[in-house]
């Protein structure tokens, strides 16, 4: 099987490792990973602050890149969302195909790999919190819990207020600078009172703004994408 | 704190007082997770509920679509039962209808139930400013109005009070207004509602003039429906000689049975109550029963403008649960006055700035104060989608181009040239990357960020440089 992996921005630029981690585990379970280079961003953040026209050509490109893929996988819960949720509306015919074939990391895995347990190694104790368009917007359910659950070693610890946002919602974080903090603080509050060592989460640009937050305040856990977890292994482990 | 929200400050500015304020934080904290919570299992019982939220929807967007005909039906059967109807295009007009009304009957006071429609035209103050006195009688609105403070919930005004705060307002300002509080009053709620109970007491008995809302009008019978839970509202609507109900134009249902559906989600969604404990109805006036006079002012202010908007209308079908307020995270941290309207939370950002207009710095900034979590959509019991219509209203406010806006759209359009050129943004990465040990903190907008939060740390490489160094040679590049 051969699959286009759809990296997004704030994992290219800022979070490779996640991307790294997502064809590493792709192939592990494998899959033939391909990555079309003409692909930038998919325009969420173009979209939600309201530009629309901004937002438009991004699409186009988007939907461009992976013509012809028949799966597209990305490590990004709300870039996923943009896409199925969106493009239909913003887009033309071919945005609103795209829509239909792309899938976020763990629906991939569970819904058409059909697996939960990739094979992965983590000896830590792990809390999640699942970002609000994963949640909502895709919902994604337990599957995320259910492939952590699998991982040897790996303890998970319930979230309190999981389903709560983190706060970080893109430009809301600089516009609403003083709630968008309060938020996030709550959130790190809740995830050291389980006494895990890792915050996981399967959104990177959630994950900036919790680890931001985690590592202001001196936390004693550290923020992970999932993607990054389920590619450790015991002959690779990621400490 | 009290009077108009004119000149309110933008919200995140509005809000960083109450992200601060540690009682008021825990106060709305705590209340708002008690309600959602009991919301939550009040909701599960009803196995149909999702049908109950899409007849709703279906029912409000039937009324709205023929608004002009479910109106006119409404006037005729208001007017043939007794009552007189006004039309009100704004809340200038309103105010003078009601202030003109009152002073016919020779009154200076009038009692009132608590009405969120008369809040947003500002009628209490309309009608100070001509002589005549209004009290609240609903238990929330008399502890804000005797607190000379605005509310900061559209189900529980004064949710941003705790116990000790409201014992305090009693003892210090009853007294200006009629009955003292009982000397020594406790913090208990059973002293403090039985010292309500005799301060509105009096009042009701000697009121002669009542003003109330209505959370539905139907228009197959000309009938006006309230929802509360106190009583309190039933005294204003039985007890007066003259009734003026101030509704908004979107208030209206077709037929009584519209109402089953309602009578089943609007409790649920608000108090997380089975039912509702007082439903009281009138239709126009009969003789021996009731105030002899009723009028009815349909109020406009903005709604034909909203009905206007295709993707902004559903705000319309709004039945004031405020359930979306009660789960917003938002709200949870910056307090109701923050929105600097009588709609606080989800539905007061998308709400106000189209009754209004974006034009204030206040409603130009609303429909950015939400991390579109998507929270209240899905508790909203007449489905709307809060986060569809916040952000066609930024597309309104980036498009009016005011303060701040001019430099982000550049700023749009700039990373929107880049985002269109993978070379170019290959190459701003790794950039980004070499420079990574300098100066994080000065990158654009970084200010607001690093206030509170770290930076995240710049990786060696961008992951598309990874992926031509490691994986390249094996793909053929080519599409399958
Ligand atoms: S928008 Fe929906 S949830 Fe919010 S108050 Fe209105 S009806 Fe209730």
């Amino acid at each position: 099987m051969r699959v286009a992996l759809f990296v997004t921005c704030v994992n290219d630029a800022v979070y490779p490792s996640t991307g790294i981690a997502t064809v590493r585990l792709l192939e592990r379970l494998g899959v033939e990973v391909d990555f079309p280079e003409a692909q930038t961003c998919c325009g969420q953040p173009q979209f939600n602050t309201g530009y629309r026209a901004q937002t438009e050509p991004l699409v186009r490109r988007t939907a461009a890149a992976f013509e012809g893929y028949e799966y597209v996988v990305t490590p990004s819960g709300s870039c996923a969302a943009m896409v199925r949720q969106h493009y239909p509306k913003i887009g033309d015919a071919s945005a609103a195909a795209l829509a239909s074939r792309t899938y976020e990391l763990t629906e991939f895995l569970v819904d058409v790999l059909r697996v939960t347990d990739v094979g992965a190694y983590f000896p830590h104790t792990v809390t999640y919190h699942p970002s609000c368009h994963g949640l909502r917007m895709l919902g994604l359910g337990d599957r995320p819990r259910r492939l952590l659950e699998a991982v040897d070693g790996l303890e998970l610890r319930e979230l309190p207020g999981a389903d709560e946002c983190c706060g970080f919602g893109g430009t809301f974080a600089l516009k609403n600078s003083d709630v968008s903090t309060a938020m996030g603080q709550d959130k790190v509050n809740n995830a050291v009172s389980t006494g895990a060592d890792v915050l996981c989460g399967a959104d990177n640009s959630c994950l900036m703004h919790i680890g931001g937050v985690l590592r202001r305040e001196e936390a004693p856990l550290r923020a992970l994408h999932l993607a990054d977890i389920l590619a450790s292994t015991r002959e690779e482990p990621l400490v | 704190m009290s009077g108009t929200f004119v000149g309110m400050p933008s919200f995140p500015r509005a809000a960083k007082e109450a992200v601060h304020n540690k009682t008021l934080r825990d106060n709305l904290r705590h209340a708002t997770h008690t309600i959602r919570d009991k919301r939550a299992k009040a909701v599960a019982e009803l196995a149909d509920w999702a049908e109950l939220r899409e007849a709703g929807k279906q029912i409000k967007d039937h009324t709205l679509r023929h608004l002009d005909r479910y109106l006119v039906q409404l006037e005729s059967r208001v007017t043939e039962a007794g009552g007189t109807v006004h039309w009100a295009a704004d809340a200038d007009e309103a105010n003078r209808i009601v202030a003109d009304l009152v002073k016919a009957t020779g009154e200076s006071e009038v009692v009132k139930v608590k009405s969120m429609a008369t809040q947003e035209i500002g009628l209490n103050e309309a009608l100070e400013a001509e002589g005549i006195a209004a009290y609240e009688t609903d238990l929330a609105e008399l502890i804000v109005q005797l607190g000379d403070d605005r509310p900061s919930h559209i189900l529980v005004p004064a949710i941003h009070r705790n116990r000790g705060e409201i014992r305090d307002i009693f003892r210090e300002k009853m007294a200006d207004w009629g009955r003292a509080a009982p000397h020594g009053l406790s913090d208990t709620p059973a002293d403090l509602a039985e010292a309500a109970r005799l301060h509105l007491r009096e009042k009701f008995l000697r009121a002669k003039v009542g003003i109330s809302g209505a959370n539905f009008m139907v228009a197959e019978t000309g009938t006006l429906v309230v929802f509360e839970s106190e009583g309190n509202g039933r005294m204003c609507l039985t007890l007066p000689e003259t009734l003026i109900s101030v509704v908004g134009i979107e208030k209206v249902v077709p037929t009584w049975r519209d109402l089953e559906v309602f009578l089943q989600t609007l409790p649920r969604s608000s108090t997380a109550e089975r039912m509702n404990p007082y439903t009281s109805t009138w239709t126009g006036t009969a003789d021996g029963d009731g105030p002899r006079t009723f009028h009815l002012v349909l109020l406009d202010n903005g709604r034909t403008d909203t009905l206007a908007d295709e993707v902004g209308r559903q705000a319309l079908r709004c039945i004031r649960c405020s359930a979306c307020l009660n789960v917003c995270p938002v709200y949870e941290r910056a307090g109701g006055h923050a929105y600097g309207s009588v709609y606080p939370g989800p539905i007061g950002a998308i709400l106000s700035p189209q009754l209004r207009g974006t034009q204030s710095e206040i409603d130009a900034s609303l429909p950015y104060a939400s991390s579109l979590c998507g929270a209240c959509y899905e508790v909203c019991p007449v489905a709307i989608d809060i986060p569809e219509v916040l952000v066609h209203l930024r597309e309104r406010v980036a498009d009016q181009g005011g303060k701040g806006h001019r430099v982000e759209k550049a700023a749009m359009k700039a990373a929107g040239w880049v985002l269109d050129h993978p070379g170019v943004l290959g190459a701003g990465e790794r950039v980004a990357s070499r420079t990574r040990k300098l100066h994080p903190s000065k990158l654009p907008g970084a200010g607001a960020w690093t206030r509170s939060r770290e930076l995240p740390e710049m990786p060696a490489e961008p992951f598309r440089d990874w992926w031509k160094k490691n994986r390249k040679p094996k793909s053929d590049g080519k599409k399958p």
